[in-house]
């Protein structure tokens, strides 16, 4: 028994046809409860005001944002090493998902700046990263789009995420050394906040909920991703078929 | 290869457009400007660094889709992959005859647009040196994007959507160091941050270029 059993198409299929609904259930419900409870039942900032309840979505999705490319970036490594279609295949999937939370991130980051900075956007590093990987999103779903065979897509696809996610972390860096931001640094997992040293961090009257929101946007990901991979596998059945009936 | 290096020389040369559609494509960008920021020598002075390093990208990035794409078409790439030279060689080759073609003469012409611009005194020097040193890299990022595009139908639009942002890097520190010696800053740190970005491309980057050219191929 080894993970590489669910490299298997239908193996695939059937196990997260089991997991399927209660992943779609918990995802819910960890959302669902993480949102209502930080945005109705937790006090005001006392300077930021209400205001500061969009965190319960801003911090999630950019938290999927970067840990969906970093999950691209796995399976395109299992693609290039060990050529199994799933593992392409739900890269494929992830990306536009990705590219979704990076946008969600983006807008209620603008939503919360206008009140709290005095304007929408600012070249801050954090936010002008964050763009970037947005555009590296849109270039590999592009890439996928255009290459009609799908073996050759996912080939380049798969190398175009290797080289990107270097040069997304060069970008990372390189915003930094050129200007300096408004955006405030880690204050959820501060190395002294883990270490229990309750000063050094959001309060858990915060903290809670948004954990809670976290672990549900997480959990919403990997249900669509499932969901999306299952698709793109049927698709390509379908298309298998076709041929066969066309070649016939 | 020096063989390859030298037709492709020649092609970029006598086809027309190679050199020359580079350069005044840099100078209308650098003519544009002007029309859209205002005619104000100081705020001109001020964003030169940064327009000719933007103008600069723009300009190489022009001629990227011809680095793979004639030889792709007329099956000479065919040809080329059966040969004794390894991939990796090819791409290298092909990344340098790009450079020289594209990348050199905009270094050359930079000092020269910039007097347009209203460059302060001592930028003459610094946007020199640094797109000697940044320009290969963008010509080796290209040439791996150029790679990665070849086999697609109408990929130009898609090529640009996937090499600037990979790009931005360079950029960043390009631009760094000529808008820090313009104003007569210290310029070490980015400059030798951007000779990394280069080294590094060029040390790297022909394996996945030539990676991507054996599926394209395949």
């Amino acid at each position: 028994m080894s993970i590489w059993e669910y490299a298997n198409p239908v193996r695939f299929i059937q196990t997260t046809d089991r997991l399927m609904p209660y992943l779609a259930i918990s995802a819910i419900l960890f959302t669902a409860v993480g949102l209502v409870w930080g945005f109705f039942f937790t006090p005001d900032d006392f300077r930021q005001g209400s205001t500061v309840k969009i965190i319960y979505l801003h911090v999630p999705s950019a938290l999927m944002a970067i840990n969906g490319w970093l999950m691209m970036l796995v399976t395109s490594l299992i693609w290039i090493v060990r050529r199994h279609h799933v593992s392409a295949l739900a890269a494929r999937a992830a990306a536009p998902v990705g590219a979704v939370m990076t946008v969600i991130a983006l807008v209620t980051g603008a939503l919360w700046g206008q009140p709290m900075w005095g304007t929408w956007w600012v070249w801050d590093p954090r936010l002008t990263s964050f763009l970037i990987l947005f555009l590296f999103y849109l270039g590999y779903i592009a890439l996928w789009e255009a290459v009609e065979d799908p073996d050759t897509a996912a080939d380049l696809t798969s190398i175009l995420c290797l080289v990107g996610s270097v040069f997304a972390i060069l970008s990372r860096y390189a915003v930094n050394f050129w200007n300096q931001g408004l955006h405030q640094g880690a204050s959820v997992m501060r190395a002294g906040a883990l270490a229990g040293d309750t000063e050094e961090r959001v309060s858990n009257v915060f903290a809670v909920p948004l954990f809670v929101s976290m672990a549900g946007f997480t959990l919403l990901f990997i249900a669509l991703v499932f969901l999306r991979t299952q698709t793109e596998i049927r698709a390509r059945r379908t298309r298998a078929l076709l041929a066969r009936q066309g070649g016939a | 290869m020096t063989a390859l290096l030298i037709r492709d020389l020649r092609l970029a040369m006598r086809a027309g457009g190679g050199f020359g559609l580079a350069l005044a494509f840099f100078l209308i960008v650098i003519v544009l400007v002007p029309f859209g920021v205002g005619p104000e020598p100081e705020l001109l002075g001020r964003i030169a660094p940064g327009v000719l390093w933007v103008g600069a990208l723009l300009a190489c990035l022009l001629s990227l889709d011809r680095i793979f794409a004639l030889d792709w078409e007329d099956g000479t790439l065919d040809l080329v992959a059966t040969a004794p030279v390894p991939m990796e060689a090819t791409v290298a080759i092909k990344a340098i005859a790009h450079w020289v073609t594209t990348g050199l003469p905009l270094v050359v012409a930079a000092p020269l647009f910039g007097v347009m611009l209203n460059l302060a005194p001592g930028g003459y020097l610094w946007i020199t040196v640094s797109l000697a040193v940044g320009t290969p890299a963008l010509s080796v990022i290209g040439a791996f994007g150029a790679a990665l595009t070849v086999g697609i139908k109408r990929g130009g639009l898609l090529l640009s959507l996937i090499v600037l942002p990979l790009y931005v890097p360079t950029l960043i520190f390009g631009a760094e160091v000529a808008r820090r010696g313009a104003e007569g800053l210290p310029t070490d740190t980015p400059l030798a941050l951007l000779a990394g970005i280069t080294l590094g491309s060029v040390a790297l980057l022909p394996f996945a270029g030539a990676a991507v050219l054996r599926v394209a191929l395949r």
